[in-house]
C-alpha cells in the first residue's frame, strides 16, 4: 500500500490546538531523517479530515482538544495509522497505551524522546501490526466512570451522539446502529464492548442483539410472554428476550 | 437527649454527688426522732435516688425557657409549678414506700410518723427542685459555651484546609510544562518573546508564591497576578484568548483573601476559551459600591467539546473561603448557560483600616 521506493520516509501529522506547541514538534520531527510533516491540525476535526486526505503513517495527537479529544481522534483514526500521544499530564499515560498508542510523549519535549517515538512508530509500521483493540473508548475513560458521548464516522463527517439521546443500539454483522434523534448510525464495534462502556443504570442488554436506553422506554408489551416487546418513545418495537425482561424489571422496580 | 443522662460517665458522677443528699434528708427524717436512724436511712436512700432522677427533668422546662431570653414572670410561673409537682409526687412516693416497708415486722408505725413528716418533707423537695433547676442552667450555659468553642475551631479547620488546597492548587503543573514547552519553542522562532514569557512566567510564580501565606491581600493585587498569569496564557493561545478587565479604582483598594480570583480565571481558560476552537473572549468584571464589591468573570465554552478532567474543583474552594471569612454575607454564584460560564461574587467592600 506505501508507496515502496522511498520506503524509509514517513508522513506525520501534527495534531495540537496551540501553535508554540505545534511548531517545536515540527522543528524537531524535521530533524529526523527521513520523517515529513505533511500538515499542523489546531483541533480533532481538522485531523480527521487532513488523515483522510494526506493518509499520514503517524499522527502525533495532543489529548486535551476542542471538539474532540485525542482519544476520541484516535478511534476515528484509520487503524494503520501509528498514534503518539504529545501531553503535559502524565496522568493519562496508562490510558494512552491501553488504547495502543505507539507512544506517550511529556511537554516540554526533548528532541530524544521525540525520535524515540519515531523510532517506535516505524517499528510497529514495519510489523504492520495494524491490530487495535475494538471499543478504544472502553479503555481510555477513567476508572468507575461511564462514556459520556459515543463518536461516529459517517463518511467524511463525524458524529458526536451524547449517550443521553442514544435511544437504542441493535447489533448488526460487525457493526452497531445506534438509534437517536431520529436517525441510525452505523459503528464499527460490537455490542457487548458498547455495552461495557455505558452506565448499567441507563442502558440495559434487552436482547441479545438489543441494548435499549431505559429513559425512552414508554411501556413493555405482552409482559411475561416468549413475544415480549419494549416500546419506545418514538414508537418502535423492540424485542425483550427472557432474561432481558428479568434485568428490565429489577431495574425498574 | 438530655446531656447527663445520655453520657453514662455523667450520671454516675451525679448520682454519686446525691449520696450526700440521701444523708440530709435521712437526718431531716430521723431529727425530731419521728423515725429511728435504721428506718430514717431506709426511706432516704430511696427516696434521694427517686428524686435525683425526677429532678433530671427539670432539663426539659429548663431548656425550653432558656435565661435571658424569657420573660421572668413565665420562668418563675413554670418552674415554681415544676417544683410543687415534683415535689408532691416525691412526698407520695415516700408515703407508698413507708407502708411497704410497714410489712417488716417492728416497722408497723412508719407510715403514721411519716405523715407527720410530710411538711418539711415537701419543702425539702421544692428546695431541691429549684436547686436541680439552678443545676441544669448551668449546664445549658457549659454546653453552649463548649459548642461556640467547637464551631469555632471547626471554621478554623476549614480555613486552614482551603489553604492548604490552595497552596496545591497553585502548583499547577501542567500549566508550567505546557508554558515552559511554548518557551522552548518560542526561543527558536522569536527568541525575544521567548525571554518575555520567561519574565512573565517568573512574574507570576513570584506572586503567587508571596500572597500565599496571607490572611488577606488588596483585590488590586489579586487582579496584578491573574493579569501575569494571563499574560503568559496569551503567548500560548495567541489570538484565541482575549481579554476584557472593567476595572474600578475603589475596588482595588478592597482587601480579599489571597488566590480568590486566580482559580476561577484558570477554570475559565481550561475549561471555557481552550474548549473552543476559535477561543473566545474572558471578562473581568470588578464594581464596588454601596459597602459591597462584586466580582463577575464571564468566559464562553463549547458545550459540544469533552469535559476535561478537574472541573469544578475550584468553584466549591473558593465558596468556601468566602463562607469561612464572610459567613451569610458572602454570595457566590456560579452559573452554567448553554454557551457561557458566568462565576457571581458579591462580598463586604473591607478596606485596609
Amino acid at each position: 500500500m506505501r508507496a515502496p521506493g522511498r520506503s524509509a520516509e514517513v508522513g506525520v501529522l501534527i495534531v495540537d490546538d496551540e501553535a508554540p506547541a505545534r511548531a517545536i514538534l515540527r522543528e524537531y520531527l524535521e530533524r529526523i531523517d527521513g520523517v515529513r510533516v505533511l500538515a499542523e491540525c489546531g483541533n480533532g476535526m481538522e485531523a480527521l479530515k487532513a488523515a483522510g486526505e494526506l493518509s499520514p503513517s503517524i499522527v502525533f495527537l495532543d489529548i486535551e482538544m476542542p471538539k474532540l479529544d485525542g482519544f476520541e481522534v484516535l478511534e476515528l483514526l484509520d487503524p494503520s495509522i501509528a498514534a503518539v500521544f504529545v501531553t503535559a499530564y502524565d496522568a493519562y499515560a496508562v490510558k494512552a497505551f491501553e488504547v495502543h498508542a505507539v507512544d506517550y510523549v511529556l511537554k516540554p519535549y526533548q528532541p530524544e524522546r521525540i525520535g524515540s517515538a519515531v523510532e517506535r512508530a516505524r517499528d510497529r509500521l514495519r510489523r504492520s501490526d495494524t491490530r487495535r483493540p475494538e471499543g478504544l473508548a472502553v479503555a481510555a475513560r477513567p476508572e468507575g466512570s461511564w462514556l459520556e458521548r459515543i463518536v461516529v464516522r459517517d463518511g467524511a463527517r463525524i458524529h458526536v451522539i451524547p449517550v443521553g439521546s442514544l435511544q437504542c443500539a441493535q447489533a448488526q454483522d460487525d457493526y452497531v446502529g445506534l438509534r437517536a434523534g431520529g436517525r441510525t448510525f452505523l459503528k464499527t464495534q460490537t455490542l457487548s464492548s458498547l455495552a461495557a462502556s455505558l452506565d448499567p443504570r441507563r442502558f440495559v442488554r434487552v436482547h441479545r442483539s438489543y441494548l435499549v436506553n431505559l429513559d425512552s422506554v414508554q411501556r413493555l408489551e405482552g409482559q411475561g410472554k416468549a413475544s415480549t416487546a419494549a416500546i419506545l418513545s418514538d414508537g418502535s418495537r423492540i424485542p425483550v428476550s427472557r432474561a432481558g425482561f428479568a434485568r428490565l424489571k429489577t431495574l425498574l422496580e | 437527649m438530655h446531656p447527663i443522662l445520655a453520657h453514662p460517665g455523667r450520671l454516675f458522677s451525679y448520682l454519686a454527688s446525691c449520696a450526700p443528699l440521701a444523708a440530709i434528708v435521712a437526718a431531716l427524717l430521723a431529727w425530731p426522732g419521728a423515725l429511728s436512724s435504721g428506718q430514717a436511712a431506709a426511706l432516704a436512700l430511696p427516696m434521694t435516688f427517686a428524686f435525683a432522677f425526677m429532678g433530671l427533668s427539670a432539663w426539659y422546662p429548663c431548656r425550653q425557657f432558656p435565661l435571658g431570653a424569657s420573660r421572668l414572670p413565665a420562668l418563675v410561673a413554670t418552674h415554681a409549678v415544676g417544683a410543687v409537682v415534683a415535689s408532691s409526687v416525691w412526698v407520695l412516693l415516700g408515703a407508698g414506700l413507708a407502708r411497704i416497708l410497714a410489712s417488716i415486722r417492728g416497722w408497723e408505725g412508719i407510715p403514721a410518723r411519716y405523715s407527720g413528716e410530710v411538711r418539711p418533707l415537701f419543702a425539702a423537695g421544692v428546695l431541691l427542685y429549684l436547686l436541680s433547676v439552678a443545676l441544669h442552667y448551668l449546664l445549658i450555659s457549659f454546653e453552649a459555651a463548649r459548642e461556640a468553642e467547637r464551631r469555632e475551631i471547626e471554621l478554623r479547620v476549614l480555613a486552614r484546609e482551603a489553604e492548604l488546597a490552595n497552596l496545591k492548587a497553585q502548583i499547577r503543573p501542567h500549566f508550567l510544562f505546557n508554558s515552559l514547552n511554548s518557551i522552548a519553542s518560542l526561543a527558536a522562532s522569536d527568541s525575544a518573546r521567548a525571554r518575555e514569557m520567561c519574565v512573565r512566567l517568573a512574574e507570576f510564580l513570584r506572586k503567587s508564591v508571596s500572597v500565599g501565606d496571607r490572611a488577606v491581600i488588596s483585590l488590586g493585587e489579586e487582579l496584578a497576578l491573574s493579569r501575569a498569569y494571563l499574560a503568559v496564557e496569551e503567548l500560548r493561545f495567541g489570538p484565541r484568548l482575549q481579554i476584557e478587565e472593567d476595572r474600578d479604582e475603589l475596588g482595588d483598594a478592597c482587601l480579599v483573601p489571597p488566590l480568590l480570583l486566580q482559580p476561577l480565571v484558570e477554570n475559565a481558560i481550561r475549561h471555557g476559551i481552550a474548549t473552543r476552537v476559535d477561543g473566545g473572549k474572558l471578562r473581568v468584571s470588578i464594581a464596588c459600591g454601596a459597602g459591597r464589591l462584586r466580582i463577575l468573570i464571564e468566559n464562553p465554552y463549547d458545550p459540544d467539546s469533552p469535559a476535561r478532567p478537574g472541573g469544578g474543583l475550584g468553584l466549591p474552594n473558593v465558596r468556601q473561603r468566602l463562607a469561612a471569612r464572610y459567613g451569610e454575607e458572602a454570595l457566590f454564584a456560579a452559573k452554567k448557560l448553554a454557551d457561557r460560564f458566568l462565576v457571581v461574587i458579591s462580598v463586604p467592600a473591607e478596606r485596609p483600616a
